[in-house]
């Protein structure tokens, strides 16, 4: 029965099986480009997490996502390909410029409501791209940057391989996920969701609304610099085009049909997206005319995605069966207990 | 002399089509407080069509014209039936992500149809006009003129006739509306219709000195919503005013600054002012 | 406990409230009542801080929270609810109960990434709070039911206990019993009067006559803004001015 699938899906273990399996894929994937494809899936979903962050818990919809993205993209091929320096420092550079500027960002933005915030953050976006491509001193223009510096491993490991590349973006992924989780659960993603609720009622509740939008904003940029650099590392070029807005409309196409809000989400949405497009390819041209109604048609009948339905279901379900199975279970003990024990 | 006059009629130019469009924009807007990411599509379609209808069937300029801003009102009011009227006890955010899926689906459709090439539409007025020692684009006066007329020919609209009034009290209340029994389906679908109108109408007289791509309307729609948050939602003079800031601001900053920046104006002047003041420059209260 | 002076919002021209002074005292059910458009949700929002007034002076406790921001009012011990609830659906009810004692918490962004000692604690602290809030209104039963499974009144009374642990000295409900049969407004007025007497001081909202009749110990009366009459049920019952601008009306009196 399905619900006994899902309650298994939702056990802990389940968690460790997943990654035992995304361990496993690079010895069971029929060639290298199957590896990179899941690699380049594994950092695009970084970044939807962070979306998640920021629009599926705090509600707030921001559309300069993918310039973040592009600005972590950059940070690292700037630094390891003009300035020389090696990969790790200018990794953690690349996070740290993306918080920064994600907090003089968010600073300014968040305090526009609702819509004015979207429109804004749209402009932000665009003005990320267009810096990119016009400010040549900086940036390198159209041309963009070649020669960015793989990881290094030590001496240990050739990170300019495509599987143990896959591995490092696995252990980033998992802690990106480990941590969403670890949020999700706790106080303060308990306020990200209250103000996602109302405004009004979250500040009647006592949340500083700056503070805690603010925050949320940084720790979404951070997770889209980080898989930014990422992406700089892997595909070791990279072009004003990283900062187009579709990448940000694909990620929320991603985030929507996983499930916005909801903790495995956002990797199911890239995953099942990636991995069929991939399989379509014929059909990519029509990506678009495909994903536009879809956005519409899950905005309207499946509001919170594959994962949010699943489990509003489990948990309607759960209650059904419940007391059912209490009234199961004490059949039973009547059967086999003295009188004494029935009467209690 | 002559090249500051010039960039005065750039100005007026740029001015009215950003206005028309951002009208459209402010129309939806005030009236059903959804900020529609898709107008610059159908901007986009509006211009696709009349080449439709010039290239293929032939037809002449205004004719061409005429079609595209009914095909556009139509598909305006699809949008408002199937998308947004589905949609109006969902949260926000909603809305957005439901314009966003049209925009994209619009891009790309007729990026199948038509490719992503850059294609021409030639108008009748390709001609100069010379008057005292000054040089007047034919196409240019054409636009600075269409937009007013229509801008004339909306205010009439809205404040003369019993349909326009009925959309003015929606706008500035709506329960109040209801109460009297206003039909709010009606004002709904109506005020998409006049938006994807406009939309069309602008587009098409701007083609004919500009190109026809499928991206065509990404960087209008977003000058559009700089000028809608300067002028005010919902505001009709705002919308216009507002266009004609920065329809002079480009022209002139492109001339006189890097040409290269100049679309930055527009989203500079968005950044600068909202942060000093989050509410827009003319807002009265609420939104 | 609430002392307003001369409370006055202006929107563009217009004033929304209009030199309004009274003074509500503790551990009393405060009622203010008036025709639709009378400015009383707007006057809550100058005393909860998410309106700035215009003029005038609203003093909690002899603290002047005049300009204070709605955050740190509700942090003094202002609780609200609101005409809608502003619930997650598709959550449980204690999910959505466990944010509301969240004001008197510290734990931060460090403390998730430590998962701290101190954020454990104060989880609990929350987890019991909404436990005990719930089982004040009488809800402990459908602590694991998702919102959107229960009914009207139910969720009216989450509101309650949302609004109630926050740990609050008095409570301003907007409209607590909208959309409520009448067997159900006398368990709200019962829940009303309980929080009274467990200390807090409860100031409503309200269209229904008889109920505010039946339970207020003081009535506010606003109308186009300003006050028009404050007193007793029966001083207001009988007031001549009041029966004009609002008694007169047959609906509301049947309500």
């Amino acid at each position: 029965m399905f619900y006994k699938l899902g309650s298994l899906m939702m056990k802990p273990g389940a968690k460790l099986v997943l990654v035992a399996l995304a361990i496993l894929f690079p010895l069971v994937a029929k060639n290298e480009y199957q590896v990179y494809v899941m690699a380049t899936a594994f950092i695009w979903a970084i970044a939807v997490y962070g979306l998640n962050i920021i629009t599926g818990y705090c509600g707030q919809l921001n559309l300069a996502h993918g310039g973040f993205f592009a600005i972590g993209s950059y940070a690292l091929g700037l630094l390891t390909a003009d300035y020389g320096w090696n990969f790790w420092p200018a990794f953690v550079a690349a996070i740290l410029i993306s918080a920064f500027l994600g907090f003089l960002v968010g600073a300014v933005s968040l305090r526009l409501k609702e819509h004015y915030f979207a429109i804004f953050t749209l402009c932000v976006g665009f003005i990320i791209y267009l810096l990119l491509d016009k400010w040549e001193e900086l940036t390198h223009g159209a041309i963009g940057v070649r020669d960015i510096a793989a990881p290094s491993g030590f001496g240990l490991v050739d990170f300019s391989e495509t599987t143990p590349f896959y591995y490092l973006v696995l252990v980033f992924l998992v802690l990106a996920i480990w941590f969403m989780g670890k949020l999700s659960r706790s106080l303060l993603g308990r306020t990200f969701i209250a103000i996602r609720n109302g405004d009004e009622l979250a500040e009647s509740l006592g949340i500083n609304l700056m503070r805690n939008k603010v925050l949320a904003f940084i720790l979404s940029t951070t997770y889209a610099g980080l898989a930014g650099a990422l992406y700089a590392g892997m595909i070791r070029f990279i072009g004003p085009e990283v900062a187009n807005i579709n990448h940000t409309f694909d990620m929320i196409t991603y985030l929507l049909v996983g499930g916005i809000g909801t903790i495995s989400g956002p990797l199911l949405g890239t995953m099942g997206i990636v991995w069929i497009t991939q399989s379509l390819q014929f059909l990519e041209a029509y990506r678009m005319i495909i994903f536009g109604p879809l956005l519409v048609i899950l905005v309207i009948f499946i509001p919170r995605g594959i994962v949010g339905s699943f489990l509003t279901w489990m948990h309607r379900k759960t209650q059904e069966l419940g007391p059912a199975k209490r009234r199961q279970e004490s059949k039973v003990t009547a059967a086999t207990t003295t009188e004494a024990e029935n009467n209690a | 002399m002559n090249l500051f006059f010039q960039q005065v009629i750039n100005g007026l130019t740029l001015g009215s089509i950003y206005g028309l469009v951002a009208l459209g924009l402010t129309l939806v807007y005030g009236i059903l407080h959804i900020p529609n990411f898709a107008h610059g599509a159908l901007y986009m379609v509006g211009a696709f069509m009349t080449y439709v209808l010039m290239i293929d069937v032939g037809a002449p300029y205004w004719t061409a014209m005429a079609g595209s801003a009914i095909i556009v009102a139509t598909l305006g009011i699809l949008l408002e039936r199937l998308v947004f009227y589905p949609l109006r006890h969902s949260p926000p955010i909603h809305h957005k992500i439901a314009a966003i899926g049209v925009l994209l689906f619009l891009e790309a459709s007729v990026q199948v149809f038509w490719g992503a090439d850059f294609r021409r539409i030639v108008s009748p007025y390709h001609g100069i006009l010379r008057f005292e020692g000054l040089i007047i684009p034919e196409q240019r006066l054409l636009i600075i003129c269409g937009a007013m007329t229509l801008l004339i020919g909306l205010q009439y609209f809205l404040r003369k006739t019993m349909t326009g009034a009925t959309i003015i009290a929606m706008a500035q209340n709506r329960d109040g509306a209801f109460l009297v029994g206003i039909d709010a389906n009606r004002v709904a679908m109506m005020t998409f219709g006049i938006s994807g109108a406009l939309a069309a109408i602008a587009a098409s007289l701007y083609a004919p000195i500009n190109l026809v791509y499928p991206s065509m309307g990404n960087l209008v729609i977003m000058k559009a919503f700089v000028i809608i948050i300067l002028g005010g939602m919902g505001s009709i003079p705002g919308a216009i005013l507002g266009g004609m800031i920065i329809g002079f601001a480009e022209a002139f900053g492109g001339f006189y600054l890097a040409s290269a920046y100049k679309d930055l104006i527009s989203f500079g002047l968005l950044v600068v002012i909202l942060s000093v003041r989050p509410q827009g420059l003319f807002t009265k209260g609420a939104h | 406990m609430l002392k307003i002076e001369h409370l006055t919002k202006m929107f563009g021209g217009l004033a929304a409230v209009n030199d309004v002074s009274v003074n509500f005292d503790a551990h009393k059910i405060n009622a203010i009542i008036g025709p639709n458009g009378a400015g009383k949700s707007t006057f809550f929002n100058l005393i909860s801080g998410l309106h700035q007034p215009t003029s005038g002076k609203i003093l909690f406790d002899g603290v002047d929270v005049t300009a204070m921001r709605c955050d740190h009012v509700a942090k003094l011990g202002v609780g609200r609810t609101f005409q809608t609830t502003n619930l997650f659906e598709q959550a449980t009810v204690m999910d959505n109960l466990i944010v509301g004692h969240r004001l008197r918490t510290r734990s931060g962004l460090w403390d998730v990434l430590i998962n701290s000692r101190r954020l454990q604690t104060e989880e609990k602290e929350c987890r019991d709070k909404a436990r005990e809030a719930l089982d004040f209104v009488g809800l402990a039963h459908v602590e694991n039911r998702f919102i959107a499974d229960i009914t009207q009144e139910e969720r009216k009374r989450v509101a309650f206990a949302l609004a109630l642990a926050t740990d609050p000295k008095i409570v301003l409900l907007d409209e607590p019993a909208a959309g409520v049969n009448p067997e159900e407004t006398e368990g709200l007025t019962n829940l009303m009067r309980k929080m009274v007497k467990n200390g807090l001081t409860v100031c409503l909202i309200e269209h229904k006559m008889d109920m505010i009749m039946r339970m207020a110990d003081k009535i506010l009366v606003l109308d186009h803004g300003e006050k028009i009459a404050e007193g007793t049920p029966e001083q207001i019952k009988s007031n001549p001015v009041v029966i004009e601008a609002y008694l007169g009306s047959d609906d509301d009196a049947a309500a």
